[in-house]
């Protein structure tokens, strides 16, 4: 929470006037195989920074374990590599615990949807305001190829030798249900589509989330081909409403209908980009908790520590 | 009818027959069941003792069942330090057969039974106690009639309690007043009238009982701040908020739930909050992620959502995050005895999690301590940016005591996070120096941001493979946690400076060992206390102590193990390979009585003396050789 009484004013001595660039958003040199999607990410997220113009020192990056999860070691801002499907409550502490920063947690997967499964779901429902980006490469990239939560059923790994068998979990469908204020798919082979929904990501007040197909070429390569139109695949864009009265418009996607993001969450493979589902009306959890304190505040009359540790023991007596 | 609530008759100045007899202290113990609010009798006669400068100690049963079923409360209240809360109870109050039946054992023989006649007989011709049939519940109903049936049995026991021990009855009315004024006028004119009817009781049955505490001496109350009067996880909780704690994340659990129970309620007011998480790990991450951010947080648990923690403590060992763990510590291990005091959780905080992890490892004393541990634990997280554990347990979590106001001016630490900037020589984790981080909105000198990481890392928070950099960070966080050893105090040692026998205690064993000692030194054997509340690191000096006696018993609740030696004792004997520390354990779920480790001193004593006696060189030889 940004309680103004909890934060020591920011010495000045430093400007950050220089506009956040590239160049200085670069830090460690990505230890990802040559082709990796993960790549193209990282470009992208270069540019949200770029566009956004955030003060530096407010950016937080932040991760669990993974290929993917690598990601903060590669941008250089204030950051974290937290443990395997543990970052998102971590992540959740940090903009609780400061409401001025802009938090944006990476991840696999595996890291997200299995092992992290629960803390997703929770953070989700209380609309704690950070961005989560989730990159699925349907496959355990780090630690060399196990099947994976999104793993298509027959594919072959090496916990499942013969062939996936275990049903898959839909993640539009999972994060829909996980009560996100904000879900958007992307894909990695889509830079400037990557760029629109993580910005869009960042700039909701909430929960929001961004899955992006990203191909491990070393495990599972051609993943998303039939996604890819220079692979012979469909990119199926979701076109929104754009309440303009036109005919079309009545067929176009309202992303504040969730029935209607359920609907396009249960398409046949590859499935449709774009914004699923946004609210902007539910509060979220830093707001609700910033309420408690006031209302606390107003009701103890703005008492110093002292004086309220000190009248809590005098009923004590 | 002497009643406290007409003006005329001042509170317990109208004595029966005799005049009081003088005693020390007294334990009385309320069996009944739980929905009888046996509790809040002992509440009340425990914020009585506060008030009235005597100290107190209590001692509960949380009921097994949620609502209904037996259930117990223990006080021994009196004059001067109450160390612990009584082997055996002085009087006891036995609402119900079952009751009686259960608790009969518990009493001292010469003791004073009080018993429901409405609804127990006693073994007839019991002459080992004084036994008095009480109309507990026909006295009730009949003083507060209509339609409340026996609601109140607690509050006519409480008004003759009142008359046999000489309380201050003015007091006692505005404690009654105080609990149930909010709620509407009938209860507290019911409540009084039980009280009334209790109090009025004795006058024309009791004759001979009759007692009131020793004066007391004030010099014992230097502090010059009035008493108060909580139970541990309270005392915790206030201690954490004093100490400038804002922020926590917490999953219920008996007996920690109180303590998150008490920070969502405060911190808002405090301007931070507290977040119930979806499970513990959820809970010590979201906790981590608040001292990344400046405001160094707490997380607590039992036992079973400690070890669920582990992988998290082991990254914040990693990492270098400032952290209070709490645990309350119960009877394990799983689920096991989740209502029982245990020690069992101190290896598993000592050495929990993977790799080597070194980490600050406290235990408070008493329900006081509770209160200056949290301070001391936050001081210490700071300072060498570390997690902490504080290991309470069952027994200090429930237990009622009364202590001096702390002295909240002089305590008072200021919450406020420092996001200063930090100059272009900034480094997370420097290996010449304690670490001392950045939190994110702090601006960097360098323009190079820093990397908080479990991976093993460079002095900039780089990941790295180079073994000599895995070896120096090491080291690095290793002796951070050394340095704190060599800066710690010497622990309390009472008693004889050197002889036969050092007792070792820790956490709440404090009591009961002291305690014990003194009987030990009055049956005239030369021996000393020493109380363990640093546990990891242990202070310095202390192999020189052990060395001054023959033989070093260290008492704990939790089991021998496979080797014979308690959990405490296990890493004394490891840190001080010397073989005459030895052990007192138990597992019956149960605070130590005082007589079981007397008897446990004497039973190592004996070996030692026949050990001697048989020419076995002691290990003060075996160490000059
Ligand atoms: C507690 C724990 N269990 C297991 C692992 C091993 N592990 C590391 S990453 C990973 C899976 C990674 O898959 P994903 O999250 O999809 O990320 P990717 O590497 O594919 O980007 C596993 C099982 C670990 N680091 N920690
Ligand atoms: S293993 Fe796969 S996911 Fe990991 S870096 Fe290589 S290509 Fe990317
Ligand atoms: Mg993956």
């Amino acid at each position: 929470m940004s309680s103004p009484t909890l934060v020591s004013p920011p010495t000045a001595a430093i400007t950050t006037a220089v506009p956040l660039t590239k160049k200085i958003l670069t830090a460690d040199h990505p230890t990802w195989c040559p082709g990796c999607g993960d790549f193209a990410v990282l470009a992208s997220f270069y540019r949200v920074l770029e566009k956004l113009q955030y003060p530096h020192e407010k950016i937080v990056t932040f991760a669990g374990i993974g290929c993917s999860s690598r990601f903060p070691y590669f941008v250089n801002t204030h950051g974290g590599h937290y443990i395997h499907g543990r970052a998102l409550p971590f992540a959740a502490g940090i903009s609780l615990g400061n409401d001025d920063l802009h938090v944006f947690v990476f991840g696999g997967d595996g890291d997200g949807f299995s092992i992290g499964g629960n803390h997703l779901v929770h953070t989700a429902r209380k609309n704690v305001n950070l961005t989560y980006v989730i990159m699925d490469n349907s496959v355990y990239g780090l630690t060399k190829k196990q099947t994976s939560p999104t793993s298509p059923i027959g594919f072959k790994t090496k916990t499942d030798p013969t062939g996936a068998i275990d049903q898959p979990i839909n993640p539009m469908r999972t994060l829909l249900n996980t009560g996100a204020t904000f879900v958007a798919r992307s894909h990695a082979t889509q830079v400037n589509h990557m760029v629109e929904m993580m910005t869009r990501a960042a700039k909701h007040p909430g929960f929001s989330v961004v899955e992006i197909l990203s191909e491990c070429v070393e495990f599972y390569a051609g993943a998303f081909d039939s996604s890819i139109p220079r692979k012979g695949g469909t990119w199926s864009l979701i076109q929104e409403k754009k309440n303009d009265g036109t005919p079309e418009d009545a067929d176009r996607h309202d992303v504040t209908d969730e029935v209607a993001a359920f609907k396009l969450a249960g398409q046949a493979w590859p499935g449709s980009f774009g914004v699923f589902y946004e609210n902007n009306v539910r509060k979220t959890k830093n707001v609700l908790e910033a309420e408690l304190v006031t209302k606390a505040r107003e009701r103890t009359k703005n008492a110093t520590d002292l004086q309220l540790l000190q009248a809590t023991f005098a009923k004590m007596r | 009818m002497v009643s406290p609530n007409t003006p005329e008759t001042p509170g317990g100045a109208a004595a029966p027959s005799a005049a009081p007899r003088s005693i020390h202290d007294v334990v009385i113990r309320l069996a009944g069941n739980s929905q009888d609010g046996i509790q809040s009798v002992g509440g009340f006669l425990a914020r009585l003792a506060g008030r009235s400068d005597q100290d107190v100690m209590t001692y509960m049963t949380i009921p097994s069942t949620i609502s209904g079923g037996p259930s117990i409360f223990q006080v021994r209240m009196g004059t001067g330090d109450i160390l612990s809360s009584g082997d055996r109870a002085d009087m006891l109050v036995a609402f119900y057969q079952h009751s009686y039946d259960a608790h009969i054992g518990s009493l001292r023989p010469g003791g004073v039974l009080l018993y429901d006649s409405d609804h127990v007989t006693p073994v007839e011709g019991d002459n080992r106690f004084t036994q008095v049939a009480v109309p507990i519940t026909s006295g009730t109903v009949e003083a507060v009639g209509g339609a409340g049936k026996d609601k109140g049995k607690n509050i006519y026991i409480l008004g003759l309690i009142a008359r046999v021990f000489d309380l201050d009855v003015q007091k006692l009315a505005a404690l009654i007043k105080e609990r149930f004024g909010g709620k509407n006028e009938d209860i507290v004119r019911n409540a009084m009238l039980a009280f009334d009817a209790g109090y009025a009781w004795p006058q024309n049955n009791l004759h001979d009982l009759f007692y009131r505490f020793e004066a007391i001496d004030l010099a014992t109350r230097a502090s010059g701040r009035p008493q108060v009067t909580m139970d541990g996880n309270q005392a915790l909780a206030y201690g954490l908020l004093a100490a400038g704690v804002r922020h926590g994340a917490g999953y219920p659990i008996t007996p920690w739930s109180s303590i998150m129970e008490t920070l969502r309620t405060e911190l808002p007011k405090y301007g931070g909050l507290f977040v119930q998480c979806e499970d513990e790990i959820a809970a010590i991450s979201t906790a981590i992620g608040f001292s990344y951010t400046g405001h160094l947080a707490i997380t607590g648990s039992a036992g079973p959502g400690l070890s669920l923690k582990m992988e998290a403590l082991g990254w914040a060992t990693m990492a270098e995050m400032p952290l209070i763990v709490v645990n309350v510590q119960r009877g394990g291990p799983s689920t096991g005895m989740p209502t029982n005091v245990e020690q069992s959780d101190l290896l598993q905080a000592i050495y929990g999690s993977h790799g080597d992890t070194p980490r600050v490892v406290l235990s408070p004393k008493n329900v006081e301590d509770c209160f200056y541990i949290a301070m001391e634990a936050c001081r210490i997280a700071r300072t060498y940016s570390t997690p902490v554990i504080i290991l309470s347990d069952m027994a200090l979590a429930s237990r009622i005591e009364a202590f001096d106001e702390p002295d909240f001016p002089k305590l008072m630490v200021d919450p406020k996070a420092d996001l200063s900037d930090r100059g272009a020589d900034f480094k997370p984790y420097p290996l010449d120096a304690i670490t001392r981080h950045a939190p994110p909105g702090s601006k960097i000198g360098s323009g190079k941001y820093p990397t908080v990481t479990g991976l093993e890392h460079d002095e900039l928070g780089h990941p790295t493979g180079s073994s000599k950099l895995h070896t120096q960070m090491t080291a690095k966080r290793r002796e951070k946690i050394k340095k704190l050893g060599t800066s710690l105090p010497s622990p309390e040692l009472n008693g004889d400076s050197s002889g036969e026998v050092l007792l070792v205690t820790w956490g709440s064993t404090w009591g009961p060992g002291l305690e014990a000692l003194k009987r030990i030194n009055t049956a005239g054997v030369k021996g000393g206390h020493l109380h363990l509340r640093h546990i990891h690191p242990l202070p310095d000096g202390l192999e020189g102590i052990f060395n001054r006696y023959h033989k070093i018993v260290v008492a704990e609740i939790n089991d021998e193990g496979l080797y014979g030696f308690g959990q405490l004792a296990v890493m004394l004997r490891a840190r001080y390979a010397n073989p005459a520390i030895v052990s007192v354990t138990k597992t019956d779920g149960l605070t130590f009585k005082i007589s079981e480790i007397v008897a446990g001193v004497a039973r190592h004593i004996e070996s030692a003396r026949l050990d001697a006696s048989l020419g076995v060189a002691q290990h003060s030889a075996l160490a000059k050789n």
